[in-house]
């Protein structure tokens, strides 16, 4: 009863105070993904921050609709609607925060120039495309839908690559890195993820504009 | 002695055939109506129906296509597979015809004759009306046919042997229809017949025995969901969700909306409201909440679950857990636990959080999660998830705080209780 009769005055408090802003309504996210989505500091909740908006809403649509396999960002998005998922991937694609330090490694010189020689130039003789043919010359990703390979804990690389394999990760059909991490073996795989997680980010980095140049392999998320 | 173990065989041979013969007929059968002059509008009427009972959300598997089935429903008999409904031929309902389909609702039996799974709340459904069925049937069969063979169910033994529904219906079931009562008004009847019947608000908010029958399909006095361990808060408890004492706007807010300024819905009632509720009409959702708030509120509060703390250790629990809830908690549900309504709902007086059971409470706690996005609430808020952060013992210390601070008084809980939930599948 009491509560009744206070509601009205605490009804008119509230909007004072509440922020009518995204960032307070997805304060749910910076708990696990850091302050405006900087990544947490134990390297197993990626970086969402300043990935392009695209990337960002396929993924969430991807939880929702169970192409990915994560069940608490699934339950967190279940009821959620692709008009506020896009307000919500918007957000952060255009969140900047500092970058961290590259964490210190153990991988060696030569695993490390395998690492390097993948990212830049592909294996032709397992028809593996390099990462920067896609994921931009400065490996911070394309608009609007390929993402940023630096910046990205290396178990966190590693950890995809395994669910692109076992077909715990998809992506709409033709998915494109399904097929690759399909052909690299676990130490290629290991030397490219070293290699990248090694890379400083430079200030200010940002995706590169979408390209006209075209993909060397057909990616169902970016036909868009 | 021959004679009486003759007799005996016969009784065991003869009830249970007498109790199948029996189910299988259809007894009360509706005439069928002529055929509907608009079709435009009955389709329309049915597209309107199929949200109200909310069969998207069961006949849709999560991303794929509507109404092609395939979503697993667990269950305490093993997991079942919703079928494909849409227009497909060979694999849907395209081959059915609305007498088929009226008697798959109002009966609970298949094209074939075959008993249906009553997962399929056809103790519900059956208070439909013909016209409904006919309407709902008219609309299914403009959905795009999608070709999908429907999973065969996996149940334990012997609940997969079919024939056996027939002891379960002779006890648990009897197809019937909605009789209006003419003491009340007919929005109250236009609510309780969406409540009781396309609704099926009963298959969740009602206790099943132990053979997943509802007790009584109508008494909405509240349950613990079956696997999915949501506990889903009785209607006819003001200790629990009974609305008698809420304001109709409230009650229309939450079921409309999602949010209210009493209190926001979560885990499966999200669901509900998402896909089924937020799509109906101002004046059925009015009819409900009218009818919901009419409903007899005079169930107990229920006994306390666990074992209760001395209180030495309760106030050093609730010292621990008031720390958790300044630092974690107060932001938005403040330390008057007024909260901010409707994005963050009070704790203080919100009877979500002192309910017997302590399940939902701390769910939220751990997983946090977000209302569903509706046209009245579009961008929801959400609340984090503090799994992560917090542990059983802190968890537990927080929802313990809240249950026992401001105007509340709930059992206490254990953080052994907490960790029963962190594994529990989420969907």
């Amino acid at each position: 009863m009491l509560m009744t009769c206070l509601l009205p005055t605490v009804h008119a408090q509230s909007q004072q105070t509440l922020p009518d802003t995204i960032a307070q309504r997805v304060v749910a996210c910076t708990t696990c993904h850091g302050k405006e989505g900087r990544a947490s500091s134990d390297g197993f909740y990626p970086r969402i921050a300043g990935k392009p908006e695209g990337y960002l809403f396929n993924q969430l649509t991807n939880f929702r609709d169970g192409r990915r396999q994560y069940p608490l960002m699934t339950y967190l998005l279940d009821h959620l609607s692709d008009a506020y998922l896009h307000e919500i991937a918007n957000y952060f694609s255009e969140r900047h925060p500092p970058y961290p330090a590259p964490q210190p490694g153990d991988a060696t010189p030569a695993v490390l120039e395998r690492g390097r020689n993948l990212v830049m130039n592909g294996d032709s003789s397992k028809k593996v495309p390099a990462c920067i043919a896609c994921h931009g010359q400065a490996l911070t990703g394309v608009t609007p839908a390929v993402p940023g390979l630096i910046g990205l804990p290396r178990d966190y690389i590693n950890s995809q690559f395994g669910a692109w394999r076992n077909g715990v990760r998809k992506a709409k059909a033709p998915d494109c890195m399904a097929r690759i991490a399909q052909k690299l073996t676990l130490e290629d795989i290991n030397a490219a993820s070293s290699w990248l997680a090694a890379q400083p980010v430079p200030e200010g980095a940002v995706p590169a504009a979408a390209t006209t140049v075209k993909l060397p392999l057909a990616c169902g998320s970016v036909t868009e | 002695m021959k004679r009486i173990l003759l007799a005996l065989l016969l009784l065991i041979i003869a009830v249970p055939a007498v109790i199948i013969g029996t189910e299988f007929i259809d007894h009360d059968d509706a005439p069928t109506l002529p055929a509907s002059v608009n079709t435009e509008q009955q389709v329309a009427r049915g597209a309107y129906l199929a949200r109200a009972g909310d069969c998207m959300a069961c006949h849709t598997a999560r991303g794929g296509q509507p109404y092609a089935g395939g979503r697993a429903i667990p269950t305490p008999f093993g997991t079942l597979y919703a079928p494909n409904i849409t227009a497909d031929k060979e694999t849907g309902l395209g081959s059915w015809s609305a007498k088929d389909f009226w008697r798959a609702l109002h009966h609970g039996k298949a094209k074939d004759g075959s008993f249906l799974y009553p997962a399929f709340p056809y103790p519900n459904y059956t208070k439909v009306t013909r016209e409904d069925a006919d309407a709902l049937f008219a609309y299914l069969q403009t959905v795009k046919p999608v070709r999908q063979v429907n999973q065969e169910h996996a149940l334990r033994f012997p609940y997969n042997y079919r024939i056996l529904l027939a002891g379960w219906r002779a006890l648990y079931f009897t197809p019937g229809s909605y009789a209006p009562e003419d003491k009340q008004s007919v929005e109250w009847n236009r609510g309780a017949y969406l409540v009781q019947g396309l609704g099926h608000c009963s298959a969740c908010h009602t206790t099943r025995n132990a053979f997943g029958a509802t007790v009584d399909k109508s008494d909405l006095a509240g349950g613990l969901i079956p696997i999915m361990n949501w506990y889903a808060p009785s209607l006819t408890s003001d200790a629990e969700a009974g609305l008698g004492k809420w304001e109709t706007e409230h009650i229309t807010a939450l079921l409309k909306t999602g949010v209210s300024p009493r209190s926001t819905v979560f885990g499966p009632m999200a669901e509900v409201v998402g896909q089924s509720l937020q799509h109906l009409n101002d004046g059925d959702i009015r009819a409900m909440a009218v009818y919901l708030k009419s409903l007899p509120q005079n169930d107990p509060p229920p006994a306390l679950e666990t074992a209760q703390p001395d209180k030495a250790t309760a106030d050093r629990i609730l010292q621990t857990g008031g720390k958790i809830y300044e630092q974690q908690c107060a932001e938005c549900h403040k330390a008057d636990g007024q909260g901010m309504p409707p994005a963050y709902p009070p704790m203080s007086g919100n009877r979500a959080l002192t309910m017997g059971s302590a399940v939902n409470p701390i769910r939220m706690v751990l997983n946090g999660g977000f209302p569903p996005a509706t046209g009245g609430n579009p961008r929801p808020y959400g609340m984090p998830p503090f799994g992560q952060a917090l542990n059983d013992q802190e968890v537990a210390a927080v929802v313990s705080y809240i249950r026992n601070s401001w105007e509340n008084r709930a059992g206490f809980v254990s953080p052994q209780e907490v960790n029963r939930y962190r594994s529990i599948p989420l969907e």
